[in-house]
């Protein structure tokens, strides 16, 4: 950096890197945007931008190009060019794969999914909104509600988005009428009650003349709440439960030296502390966290969304695919799994397909089990039992694995608690999966009974330089001796009378028959007869 | 447990912490699921910011997987030291590719025009480069902000066994679950910084001390222009005309690519510091100053379904 003489020059200076430490602290809001064909979703985006300046000078020359026009009216532009990316998507003008987009305001940094409008398309609505925290529904207040608005509100909170906020556009078109706004909202309500638990807001906006998206419309007085662009940097964005339980799914073993050790992954629920008792699902084996290692030193405390690496305090085997969860609080296991499923692949999903399971970082062969029903995401909210599951469809079904796996429900963990299944042939993305609790069903218990308390600490095994085997080997051949040993003495000193004889016969039996005992026990294990 | 510092600690999480931890998980993904991963080095901020992220990603290991420079030949002098000096320093693996059978058809910027001197040069010495040493992954440095046909592209973004890339056939990644399946002769382009943006490469630059070419800053350079670029003459390469008289202007690059290829602009931006305060007041997109993407709107993804990175 420049030294400068003048203070006043350089108090400027520091202002201005306030500003930029300003905006390295700032959060990070994930929006969904979604709404019907035509109901001016990539014109309100563009609007939003645009108004709130940051629309660069290039990108709307090159709009203008694009829009075939000469005039300089802004206001007139097609913003919705900004974001139709493909070629053939600008042929047609529409929106067919989910885009993202990124801006960033004084107060946040926003990550936008685009969603496309229409129907074969959901799953890219689906996948924009698996991560929001916030979805934008856009609603046209000439057209009202459609199928559409409603599918992809239902789908939005379903996959555990908190915030809805419904932007009905082209308020233009109907002369601000409070009226109509009203009708919209009160329309939405009636089947909110099916969303569960979520905020909702209705914002009346005109994506063309830029009502109330940055700036306070003149034309709706009767309008009360806030902007687009102050609802979207205003929503809480903190983590959803504080006192989660503690989990990280591994996802590879870091072993730079042969003394060095550690888990690496991304931490998806609660938070972290050395010392803190854990398991190791599926297997069950139980341990502490030895450290918190990052390349930013070691931490005293580690939460949500962290990527990092992790030490346990025992030689235990893990490997990647195994989750890390909290002693007290851990996961479900079970190789049966409930789910609510969105099936995104092209034929239809039935009982007795065969998929490859990705949960977390784990792996599996998982086979559809019945009974199917299908969720209808339309008006009437039925759910009824079906055979198959046609493409963009949602519904519940079971799964049963060739190999048990920790999970979560989704309500209680979006990370641990959803999966995706992969079509073995095509190698195609093709369902997501959304697991209910309770997961664990009728074969599901030997998971969770293999919970096995390790005996002695990793140190001491060290100290003698022997394995957990040959430990167990010891400490049941002392437990036995001390047993003996007291009857030999009690025997030796009713027959003697003498303790000093009675304690010499016992000091000679101590020492050469745990010697006995202890190979006894080694060659026995070495012969695989009579083992079932 | 406490929970007031808890929620504390949730919120001193910042968008880049988030940003960062993100793409650590990407790439420890890519190796976990992939049989022979490289990762593909540029030399340009983009590349700075996922080298740190990645010796970050395996620390205290080294990042498992080579570096792989796809040399033109045309690169500023700047690049290629500092290049050689930052995979020392780490003490990283270096690849460096050049397709030879370009050179010895003698492409070249000037006398063969961009597009065929990117195509031969950088898409096919990279494809040679990743079918040579049978790599199935290449971790590249992209930005979804950088064009529009990037936006709509995946983090895992699958090539067939030609490096094309299918806009239409793309799976779904939904929460963090990436799909590294692959079909017979497919590869994988992983994509860490899919959601970071050209403000977000500089403060995060700036907050984790990341050196970088020092082209990006601005001093006396000798260019000419022309057209709307200014050309920086960077040695005896660059054929002027005989019109041409070099001038001495303070600029700086935005971008890194082939010298003649790249803008540079007029600046006086010095550091890191003045770099984001120009970035906060630009009215310009930062691949305006690059001549290949000029070819019409389509251009990107056109280049980029026959193999480009």
């Amino acid at each position: 950096m420049t030294i400068l003489a003048d203070p006043k020059a350089q108090s400027k200076e520091l202002e201005r890197d306030a500003i930029i430490y300003h905006h390295e602290a700032k959060s990070l809001l994930r929006f969904i945007a979604c709404g019907s064909v035509d109901h001016g979703k990539s014109s309100l985006l563009g609007r939003l931008l645009f108004d709130a300046g940051l629309v660069l000078d290039d990108q709307i020359d090159a709009l203008r190009k694009d829009t075939g026009q000469l005039t300089d009216a802004l206001e007139d532009l097609d913003f919705s060019l900004l974001f139709d990316g493909l070629a053939a998507e600008r042929e047609q003008k529409i929106t067919i794969d989910l885009a993202y987009r990124f801006f960033a305001t004084e107060k946040r940094k926003f990550i936008v999914a685009d969603a496309p409008g229409h129907e074969q398309y959901t799953r890219n609505m689906a996948t924009g909104a698996s991560t929001a925290d916030l979805a934008l529904i856009l609603v046209n207040a000439q057209a009202g509600l459609t199928q559409q608005t409603r599918r992809h509100a239902l789908i939005a909170a379903t996959l555990g988005v908190r915030h809805l906020v419904v932007a009905v556009n082209k308020m233009d078109l109907v002369d601000y009428a409070q009226a109509t706004f009203a009708a919209i909202e009160s329309d939405f309500r009636k089947f909110a009650d099916r969303l569960g638990d979520v905020s909702i807001t209705f914002i009346p906006v005109s994506a063309r003349k830029g009502d109330n998206v940055v700036k306070r419309s003149p034309h709706t007085g009767w309008y009360r709440g806030p902007t687009l662009l102050e609802k979207l940097e205003t929503v809480d964005v903190t983590p959803r439960a504080a006192n989660q339980a503690f989990r990280m799914a591994v996802q590879w073993v870091s072993r730079p030296t042969p003394d060095f050790r550690g888990y690496c992954g991304m931490i998806a629920g609660g938070e972290v502390r050395p010392g803190m008792e854990i398991l190791v699902q599926p297997s069950g084996q139980r341990t502490r966290i030895a450290s918190i290692v990052t390349a930013n030193g070691e931490l005293s405390r580690a939460g949500v969304g962290q990527s990092v690496t992790l030490t346990l305090a025992d030689d235990v085997d893990v490997s990647r695919g195994d989750l890390i969860a909290e002693a007290a609080r851990p996961a479900h296991v079970s190789d049966r799994l409930n789910a609510r499923i969105f099936w995104m692949g092209q034929g239809t999903l039935a009982p007795g397909g065969r998929y490859h399971i990705k949960l977390g970082t784990a792996s599996a062969a998982a086979s559809i089990a019945g009974p199917m029903q299908l969720i209808d995401l339309g008006e009437d909210a039925a759910v009824k039992s079906v055979d198959r599951l046609m493409s963009n469809e949602f519904g519940t079904c079971s799964l049963e694995l060739d190999r048990p796996l920790a999970a979560d429900g989704y309500d209680q963990n979006r990370e641990t608690g959803s999966f995706i299944l992969i079509d073995a042939e095509t190698h195609d993305t093709v369902a997501m999966g959304l697991i209910e609790v309770p997961v664990v069903a009728a074969t599901a218990t030997r998971g969770a009974n293999a919970i096995t308390a390790v005996p002695m600490p990793r140190d001491l095994y060290r100290l003698f330089g022997i394995n957990a085997n040959q430990a167990r080997s010891l400490a049941k051949t002392v437990t036995w001796r001390v047993m003996g040993s007291v009857v030999t003495f009690l025997v030796a000193l009713l027959v003697t009378g003498h303790a000093a004889i009675a304690s010499s016969i016992v000091i000679a039996e101590i020492v050469i028959k745990i010697a006995f005992y202890y190979f006894h026990e080694r060659i026995w294990l070495l012969a695989p007869w009579g083992r079932s | 447990m406490n929970d007031v510092s808890l929620t504390a600690a949730s919120s001193a999480h910042s968008y880049l912490d988030q940003l960062e931890a993100e793409s650590i998980h990407i790439m420890r993904e890519t190796v976990a699921e992939c049989d022979k991963v490289v990762m593909l080095y540029s030399i340009g901020k983009d590349s700075s910011v996922l080298l740190h992220l990645a010796m970050k990603a395996f620390y205290p290991g080294k990042p498992p997987f080579p570096l792989l420079h796809v040399d033109t030949t045309w690169k500023f002098r700047e690049m290629i030291e500092f290049r050689d000096r930052r995979a020392k320093e780490l003490g990283v693996d270096l690849m460096v590719h050049i397709n030879q059978d370009g050179v010895a058809r003698g492409i070249g910027p000037i006398s063969h025009g961009s597009e065929l001197h990117t195509d031969v040069m950088k898409t096919q010495g990279l494809r040679q480069a990743l079918d040579l040493n049978g790599f199935d992954a290449a971790i590249g440095g992209a930005r979804r902000d950088e064009d529009k046909s990037r936006a709509k592209e995946r983090i895992f973004s699958f090539r067939n066994a030609h490096h094309r890339w299918d806009p239409k056939r793309q799976r779904p990644e939904p929460w963090r679950l990436f799909n590294a399946h692959k079909r017979k002769g497919e590869s994988i382009r992983v994509f860490p910084l899919s959601n970071w943006t050209e403000l977000d490469v500089w403060l995060y630059i700036h907050r984790e001390n990341i050196p970088v070419v020092p082209l990006y800053f601005a001093k006396p350079r000798p260019v000419v222009k022309r057209g709307e670029t200014l050309v920086m003459v960077d040695d005896d390469r660059l054929p002027l005309e005989r019109s041409e008289v070099p001038q001495v202007k303070n600029v700086r690059f935005r971008t890194l690519g082939c010298y003649p290829l790249t803008g540079a602009i007029e600046s006086t931006a010095a550091s890191v510091e003045d770099i984001i305060r120009e970035t906060l007041d630009s009215r310009f997109s930062e691949r305006r100053d690059r001549v290949i993407d000029q070819d019409g709107s389509s251009s990107m993804e056109r280049k980029k379904q026959e193999g480009y990175f």
